[in-house]
């Protein structure tokens, strides 16, 4: 094999994109085709007491808790199946699904909504992690409204506080953010030889099936899904799809014809789940020659109503506080803490983001209070290969990172320009360093997940591939062609891998946690391999594999130690900008980026989820303000929740190091999250050089500029 | 309802709508037009884009009454013209299309800027297209598309 997979080639979906061609969910004709809109809770919490219907005219239904077919359990199947299809009795967040009006015109179906009307008694609620600590209104989870409590223990944290000269102190914060898939969410659900299907925008067709399964009390495998064309996820068309489809199934079985449901998009900002907002207090004992002695950390999420996954997003925020730094001394201490918000879930990074803000603003705080360069201390404290994590596992890989700041360092002159900076001079450069794990935690993929992946030669001799991992941007198509061709020597032209259809191919997991290539292209390519061995010019021939565990990799789930994932991905970040006086605006000079992702299956591919995964950051970090008020999303349309528009930002200048790992297809490792982890903290750390002050929250807007500035 | 008369894409189309109906609609349910996306409704993320009587649209905010002895052009016309085939192909080439939602509608407003411009700088390309919001490139490799586009198609614009 001659040619480097690394080189690029055109996507496969371009042109079919480009050109308009393509035909994304609300592009699909279906025959007899009926719009189904949810009906939601209009207070914060409390209970439904009556519910007033309108007449329905004819080919109109309204379908609640009532039309759930017997056998059939009012529950959704994520994880836990605590969150309800439609409210029994109990509301506990603003927008909870009570029902769904469906009918074939979409005007008439909002006339029938705003008929409606729903007698309630209000009781008190809980917005915000102290409110839900508090027990304000009651525990809406358990006795004591926390999903999980997780505690990290790393050397020995008294003993480092009790030699500690000094302890600092620091409180950081993020807030609420939107994924803004540009294809709002949607689905079609339809009746096929008897049994119900759906087509959907959506990361993981096989939770869609599990999910509606008990509510219409079948098995999922008589449920069929199919992945539509996907405009954007980002997490966002993870779980809550889920949400949306069970109700739709129940529709659907008592209808038993086509429906479909789109999200407007003030519906899809409004009723869908968004980043955990989280909060971390740091002590951190330090002594008088520049050493940190150790740590004590609690870190706290807001997360909303039902659990979905939120424990599993806090495992991330917690594993990502130490990120790239070897601490000798550690203590932490996660909640994620039940609220009357809607239900928070998965957003690209998973609670990395949230962790590595806090850590890399921890750090450079901790520099400005010691008097040192916040490089100079971060750099002293970089986890080296064999170095222990704050699971008590280790970095198997070689780190790369000190190259890697001497690559970002010269590009940015971080050193020239940062050195008469003298804290608020109002421009100054930024860095942020991160790790971001890849596949599920630990041995989650053997022990939940346990891929499969089946290849198949075709009699004309193409190959086909059968999984469940979705295009929905990021690339695969055509990056799980092109390992499939290279392992095979064909071209990838003649590799063939359609959207999944639950009926036709097996279950090789989410297209989530940075899994796709690490975990899901390896599998490809063991295929592949497979498939070469046994290949016959004439007739059909198929190979399938499942996910073998790497060995030497140990991890205990209850006590969440040892190696918390097999493969880890490098990045660091750099933003230079330059602050206003009068307005506090902040304008964005410069952006530098370098990752460690092992190989790049294709490198334009990979540069595009770099410059699309730092953009997004970047407006987590400075733009994207989402309030909640009286427990409502106060921002809910485009104009004003702000994303990044061509103007925001300039181009930016990223680079790759190479850095095989063992058990990723050519030696790829995770990519999709890790590019977004850093760049917020990178432009909160610009910020604050550049105004001389604490920056402690994101969004960095300028009013938030301005009240550090008017605060002595 | 109403008799409205416009072109799409070079033909003669009389529809028999409501003046307030949106011409997305239109587009979209009664003439077949699914390059068309729906991203927002309100104006703000321009996935709707369309060219009337040669100026970037979103066709979202245009009421049918407002249409009326229009030329529209969407990307169903526009893909098969020397200039559409020359755009999409950079779009293609420089890595521009990810989830591909808000492609169609930048390459819309791509034409509306290169029509005004045939050698913009990036800085002209982001403006131009600063109606056009992506959430999955980050811009950088749209604007790449852009510039490929008028450097390959020289003369065309």
């Amino acid at each position: 094999m001659t040619k480097n997979i690394s080189d690029s080639v055109r996507r496969v979906d371009a042109v079919e994109k480009a050109g308009g061609y393509a035909e994304y969910l609300s592009d699909l004709s279906f025959e007899g085709l009926l719009y189904g809109r949810l009906v939601r809770a209009e207070i914060n919490r409390g209970y439904i007491k009556q519910i007033h219907l309108p007449d329905l005219p004819p080919e109109y239904f309204f379908i609640s808790k009532d039309d759930i077919p017997e056998g059939g359990i009012n529950s959704i199947h994520m994880i836990k199946m605590d969150w309800p299809v439609f409210v029994d009795r109990e509301i506990l967040f603003y927008g909870q699904t009570i029902g769904m009006v469906v009918g074939p015109d979409k005007a008439e179906i909002l006339d029938i909504i705003n008929g409606i009307s729903i007698e309630y008694e209000e009781t008190e609620a809980a917005f915000t992690i102290e409110e839900g600590l508090s027990l304000k209104g009651g525990p809406i989870h358990e006795e004591n409204n926390i999903y999980a409590d997780y505690h990290l223990d790393k050397g020995d944290v008294d003993t480092a506080f009790a030699s500690a000269e000094r302890i600092l102190q620091d409180e950081i914060e993020t807030g609420f953010q939107e994924h803004i898939y540009m294809e709002p969410q949607g689905m079609v659900g339809y009746i096929e030889n008897g049994k119900p299907a759906i087509t959907a925008s959506c990361q993981c067709p096989f939770y869609l099936r599990k999910a509606g399964a008990p509510a219409i009390n079948r098995k999922p495998e008589d449920i069929i899904v199919r992945q539509a064309i996907t405009g954007g996820a980002f997490g966002g068309k993870e779980h809550f799809p889920d949400v949306i489809a069970a109700p739709l199934l129940v529709a659907l079985e008592k209808i038993r014809k086509p429906i479909q449901i789109v999200f407007d998009r003030k519906e899809d900002i409004s009723f869908t789940p968004k980043r955990h907002p989280s909060k971390v207090y740091f002590k951190t004992a330090i002594d008088d020659n520049g050493n940190i002695l150790g740590m004590d950390i609690d870190a706290a999420i807001n997360a909303g109503a039902f659990e979905s996954c939120s424990p599993i997003v806090l495992q991330r925020v917690i594993f990502s506080l130490n990120s790239v730094y070897d601490i000798p001394n550690v203590r932490i201490h996660g909640r994620a803490v039940a609220t009357n918000t809607f239900p928070s879930d998965a957003f690209r990074g998973f609670g990395a983001p949230q962790g590595i803000f806090a850590g890399e603003m921890h750090m450079s705080h901790a520099a400005m209070e010691m008097g040192l360069d916040e490089v100079d201390l971060k750099r002293k404290y970089f986890i080296k290969q064999w170095g222990n994590t704050v699971t008590n596992g280790k970095i198997h890989g070689t780190v790369k990172l000190p190259e890697m700041w001497e690559k970002i360092a010269e590009d940015s002159e971080y050193y020239r320009k940062n050195a008469n900076f003298g804290r608020g001079n109002l421009s100054a450069v930024g860095t942020a360093f991160y790790l971001h794990g890849g596949g599920f935690t630990g041995n989650g993929e053997q022990a939940i997940i346990n891929a499969h992946v089946k290849l198949r030669k075709t009699a004309d001799n193409k190959v086909e591939i059968l999984l469940s991992n979705v295009e929905m941007g990021q690339g695969l198509q055509t990056t799980f062609r092109k390992i499939a061709a290279q392992v095979l020597d064909l071209p990838y032209e003649d590799v063939i891998y359609d959207n999944p259809d639950t009926s036709k191919v097996p279950d090789s997991g989410p297209t989530v946690a940075s899994r796709s290539i690490v975990v899901v292209g390896k599998l490809v390519e063991r295929a592949a391999e497979k498939l070469k061995k046994i290949w016959n010019i004439d007739g059909e021939q198929e190979a399938e594999v499942v996910y073998k565990h790497p060995e030497g990799y140990a991890w205990d789930q209850e006590t969440m130690q040892g190696d918390a994932y097999p493969s880890y991905s490098w990045g660091i970040c750099a933003v230079e900008v330059e602050v206003d006086p009068i307005t506090y605006e902040v304008e964005t000079k410069n952006i530098w980026a370098i990752h460690d992702i092992g190989k790049a299956i294709d490198e334009t591919i990979v540069q595009g989820q770099v410059n699309g995964g730092v953009i997004q950051a970047l407006g987590y970090g400075s733009l994207e303000k989402l309030e909640l008020k009286n427990g409502r999303f106060y921002q809910n349309t485009l104009a004003d929740y702000m994303i990044p528009t061509t103007m925001d930002f300039p181009a930016m200048k990223s680079d790759l190091v190479e850095n095989p790992y063992e058990y990723g297809p050519f030696g790829a490792k995770g990519l999709g999250e890790l590019v977004f982890d850093g760049a917020a903290a990178a432009y909160a750390d610009a910020v604050e050089k550049a105004i001389g002050k604490q920056v402690k929250k994101i969004p960095v807007t300028p009013e938030y500029i301005m009240e550090l500035m008017r605060h002595e | 309802m109403s008799k409205i008369h416009f072109t799409l894409n070079g033909k003669e189309m009389e529809v028999d709508v409501h003046p307030s109906k949106r011409l997305l609609d239109v587009l979209r349910d009664t003439l077949a037009q699914t390059s068309v996306k729906e991203g927002c409704g309100e104006g703000e993320c321009g996935a709707c884009s369309v060219l009337k009587d040669g100026l970037l649209v979103n066709s979202c905010m245009v009421p049918m009454a407002a249409v009326e002895g229009t030329e529209i052009t969407s990307l169903e016309g526009y893909r098969n013209t020397d200039k559409g085939k020359c755009l999409i192909e950079a779009f293609a080439d420089t890595g521009a299309v990810q989830c591909g939602f808000c492609t169609p509608g930048m390459v819309m407003a791509a034409e509306a800027l290169l029509s005004e411009n045939p050698a913009p700088d990036e800085k002209e390309i982001r403006r131009g297209l600063s109606g056009n919001l992506c959430r999955c490139t980050g811009y950088d490799m749209i604007i790449k598309g852009v510039m490929l586009a008028a450097e390959r198609g020289k003369g065309l614009w």
